[in-house]
């Protein structure tokens, strides 16, 4: 899916964040490029919520540079990080039960009418969202009765890809998803894995942020492994496996270390490492390029 | 599973998936039906059981007498929609109805009408600004704001009732008579209001925010939501609403009465609960609470013609309260499981 030919969408350099003595980000780098899933990991602490909010808005860095398909951008809240087309899903908390699925995908947003109707009596052009609706759904394969449901009478599943719809299609260059699956069961969390690919099929390039290892190494291109507060490693999961990432993560050993026992991998990755996980049923073919 | 690209039927299958459950079920599933059926029970068993209930005279009567709650209760229920609650809204009317009474002792009738509506609105910003701004319960802002507001409409007044005389400060109680059955203004301007705010509620972007705070305010907050700026505007609304209603008791009584309506907050919660709006917000509507305003006038009424204590009025309109809450719990736990 990736190739290290794909142009750069975000990317930040030196990132620093201090809190009094704790440092949150030290000298942190980040590489998202196009058309590719990008996992982050890191051990809890690790800086990677600083590193997310960082990108999105929330948090303003102390140092370091943020560009956005080349261009430096400076973001001071979610609603600028919003405008430079970065979109996020969040655990949950994404959508409002008690509207329906079109209310859901255009809260905030709403469209409203053309003429007199929509200027002076602001009546919403609901028939025109209920389609692009429609259409958004149909687009990612989300399977739902009819876009006048209530979310409320939806599966967690199904709530979490209509967070995943309305962020897929306002986001112009990055959609972000922090820990998505991380409240679903194991047949929704894979529906949302494969939106999440559908997402990156579609053309808008995903970091994920998320704990469970097998979700990882099921749908990410690549590994962005965090550790006290920088980016240690970036790291295929065809070329690693789940141990060595836990490894790096956790600090049991050093990327150095990594690299040398990935050499060999790289002239016959699938006979050296056959414990490397894919996911099953994913339809990945992954080019192996090692320790980039 | 197989992921194949829908076409664009199957999109347009979606769109009109409702369509296909019918219009029943979608009649069912709407909100009003409950408060719709126990109006009409409620005036099918006062009709069977008294004599004196089923006349257009008196129902004529029930719409007026649902005015002064009702308009109130309209104001609520915009707060109640953002999971808040306004326990002050009788209180700020009651002020209301001072100030235009004491101004229109020797003042004009119109500037003193627009000066009630400017102290409801700024007493209304003030509540509306410490519950946006500072996070404070709305419950206790408005119990606070109830208490102090009380007492200024009795410092204000020394405690003095004040005689309307003006008639453009009573024509709400005025109206054309058809056919022998009167239809006051006050009755008009009490449904235009609710279709004004129905069609705000559900065509309008500010209607989707209104239900999208009270229904999950992080989650609107996220989407980029002023959720603040929708928080301070239903307290603004809603305290410009109270003085209309103050306008509406001015032509129901032409006295200013600082006293007057002491349990007006109740009864028009009442008239929102029953009404179909849910406490915890984001659920309901305001033809729901006109509704609901007319049952609690029904309950009394009939129970007045079928010679029934009006304590036991009491009784039946917090039952009814109490039921409502329990359906509108029933509701969510079941869909949100």
């Amino acid at each position: 899916m990736t190739d290290s030919e794909a142009p750069t969408v975000l990317q930040a350099r030196g990132l620093t964040k201090l809190y009094g003595h704790v440092v949150a980000l030290n000298d942190c780098d980040f590489d998202l490029r196009a058309g590719e899933i990008l996992a982050v990991i890191g051990d809890n602490g690790a800086g990677k919520s600083t590193l997310i909010k960082t990108l999105t808005g929330a948090i303003v860095p102390d140092a370091g540079t943020i560009s956005l398909n080349g261009e430096p951008v400076h973001f001071h809240s979610p609603l600028d990080a919003r405008r430079a087309g970065i979109e996020t899903v969040y655990q949950e908390l994404g959508v409002a039960p008690a509207l329906d699925i079109t209310q859901n995908l255009f809260l905030g947003r709403e469209q409203r009418r053309k003429g007199v109707l929509g200027t002076v009596f602001r009546k919403l052009d609901k028939p025109a969202m209920r389609h692009q609706s429609a259409q958004q759904m149909a687009d990612l394969g989300i399977h739902i009765q009819s876009i006048r449901q209530r979310v409320e009478n939806l599966s967690g599943g199904q709530r979490q890809a209509v967070a995943v719809a309305r962020v897929a299609a306002w986001a112009r260059s990055v959609v972000i998803m922090d820990e998505p699956t991380a409240a679903l069961g194991v047949r929704e969390t894979n529906q949302v894995l494969r939106l999440i690919e559908k997402v990156r099929d579609n053309g808008l390039p995903v970091v994920l942020i998320s704990h469970n290892m097998p979700n990882v190494f099921q749908v990410a291109d690549r590994i962005h492994i965090h550790r006290l507060g920088r980016r240690i490693a970036v790291v295929e999961p065809a070329s690693t496996s789940m141990e060595e990432a836990v490894a790096l993560m956790t600090g049991a050993k050093s990327p150095e270390a990594l690299l040398m026992s990935a050499e060999p991998a790289s002239t016959d990755p699938a006979g050296t490492d056959p414990a490397h996980v894919v996911g099953d049923g994913s339809d990945h073919n992954f080019a192996p390029k090692g320790v980039s | 599973m197989t992921q194949v690209q829908l076409r664009e039927s199957d999109a347009a299958a979606l769109e009109l998936g409702v369509d296909r459950g019918g219009f029943l079920r979608s009649f069912a599933t709407n909100q009003i039906v409950g408060p719709l059926g126990a109006l009409l029970l409620a005036i099918l068993i006062f009709s069977v059981t008294t004599s004196t209930f089923f006349n257009t005279a008196n129902l004529s009567l029930i719409a007026q007498q649902s005015v002064v709650i009702g308009t109130l209760a309209l104001g609520e229920t915009l707060i109640v929609l953002t999971a808040g609650i306004d326990l002050a809204n009788g209180a700020l009317m009651v002020l209301g109805a001072v100030v235009i009474g004491k101004y229109a002792v020797n003042g004009n009738p119109v500037v003193a009408l627009l000066l009630g509506v400017v102290v409801c609105a700024a007493l209304g910003a003030l509540n509306g600004w410490l519950i946006a701004w500072f996070s404070l319960p709305p419950f206790i802002v408005t119990l606070g704001a109830l208490s102090a507001i009380s007492a200024a409409s009795r410092l204000y007044t020394s405690s003095q009732s004040y005689p309307i005389n003006s008639s453009f400060l009573t024509v709400l109680n005025q109206g054309p008579t058809i056919g022998g059955v009167t239809i006051t203004y006050g009755v008009l301007l009490w449904i235009a209001l609710t279709a004004v705010f129905a069609y705000a509620l559900t065509q309008t972007s500010w209607g989707v925010r209104v239900y999208a705070v009270g229904d999950n305010p992080r989650a609107a907050q996220l989407t980029g939501i002023k959720v603040k700026r929708v928080l301070f505007g239903v307290y603004v609304i809603g305290a410009v609403i109270y003085a209309v209603g103050a306008w509406q008791a001015l032509g129901r009584t032409p006295t200013a009465d600082p006293s007057g309506y002491s349990t007006a907050n109740l009864d028009s919660i009442t008239a929102v609960v029953i009404g179909g709006t849910s406490l915890f917000g984001g659920r309901g509507g305001v033809v729901g609470t006109l509704i609901g305003a007319l049952i609690v006038t029904v309950l009394q009424n009939g129970l007045t013609q079928a010679g029934i204590d009006s304590l036991y009025q009491q009784v039946a309109t917090g039952v009814l309260v109490v039921l409502a809450v329990a359906v509108d719990h029933i509701i969510r736990t079941r869909q949100t499981r």
